[in-house]
């Protein structure tokens, strides 16, 4: 939702079957982890989502995903040559 | 080979846990003796050019498999499996942990749970796991702990997370 558009918490509680206090919680973690970022605007904080940051973090998982990945694939060389020799 | 063994790796941060599926073109002895039997394991566990260096695997109830992932330089980096439960050949658990040379387990590192699943469709076998962890920040640890020379990453970011999140504990 914030990725289209800066919400107060409020308005994003709206969506969700819980309370602004919540919401705010998780804002706040994810503000200092900075992967949203806040906005004052009169009485209100407006809340956006760091894009750049999210695409990191993708980036990173994906360097885990690689591991497994590459796991697999030479799993998948043993296999074969364990068929190979059975037969 | 089949070309369209499944393959699928999903982070649920909510549940802090990492899922991996993957189908392999074997049967099912023959998958869970390469995850069980340390003479297989060992070849491809690692991904290269690290290696998989098992001390002793003790695959029952209670037991462990002491190992260590070394890297192209020599160094090695210890971790403990505990297995947890065994229900053979369909699923096994893990409680992984890093140790030092001595097998004396690391209290500071993060510990995961590992679930893993194995079942056979036409001669395809499936295997899924599912690594809990505590906190999200260990799985960054984890990363960096087993692959830390083997893997290019732009870890700043993390690091500035997990900073953020230590100084908040």
């Amino acid at each position: 939702m914030i990725a289209l558009q800066a919400m107060t918490p409020n308005a994003i509680a709206e969506n969700f079957n819980t309370t602004r206090q919540s919401v705010s919680k998780h804002l706040r973690i994810l503000t200092e982890c900075k992967l949203v970022k806040q906005e004052q605007q009169g009485r209100e904080i407006f809340y956006s989502l760091e894009i750049e940051k999210m695409k990191e973090i993708d980036k990173w998982l994906n360097q885990f995903r690689k591991i497994w990945e590459a796991r697999f694939d030479q799993l998948d060389k043993v296999l074969s040559t364990i068929k190979k020799q059975k037969r | 080979m089949k070309s369209t063994l499944l393959f699928d790796f999903t982070v649920d941060k909510t549940a802090k846990a990492v899922f991996v599926d993957r189908e392999f073109d074997a049967d099912l002895s023959l998958v869970w003796d390469a995850f069980t039997k340390q003479e297989i394991l060992d070849q491809w566990w690692a991904p290269k050019p690290w290696t998989s260096k098992t001390k002793f695997m003790n695959f029952k109830v209670g037991g462990r498999r002491f190992y260590a992932m070394v890297s192209p330089e020599g160094q090695e980096f210890w971790s403990i499996q505990e297995f947890t439960s065994i229900s053979p050949t369909t699923n096994f658990k893990i409680l992984s942990s890093f140790a030092d040379k001595d097998e004396n387990i690391n209290t500071e590192l993060p510990t995961s749970d590992w679930d893993l699943n194995f079942s056979e469709q036409n001669g395809t076998t499936k295997v899924s796991i599912s690594i809990k962890h505590k906190a999200l920040a260990d799985l960054e640890k984890m990363i960096e702990m087993g692959f830390r020379e083997g893997f290019t990453m732009t870890l700043n970011y993390l690091e500035d997370l997990l900073t953020t999140l230590s100084q908040r504990s």
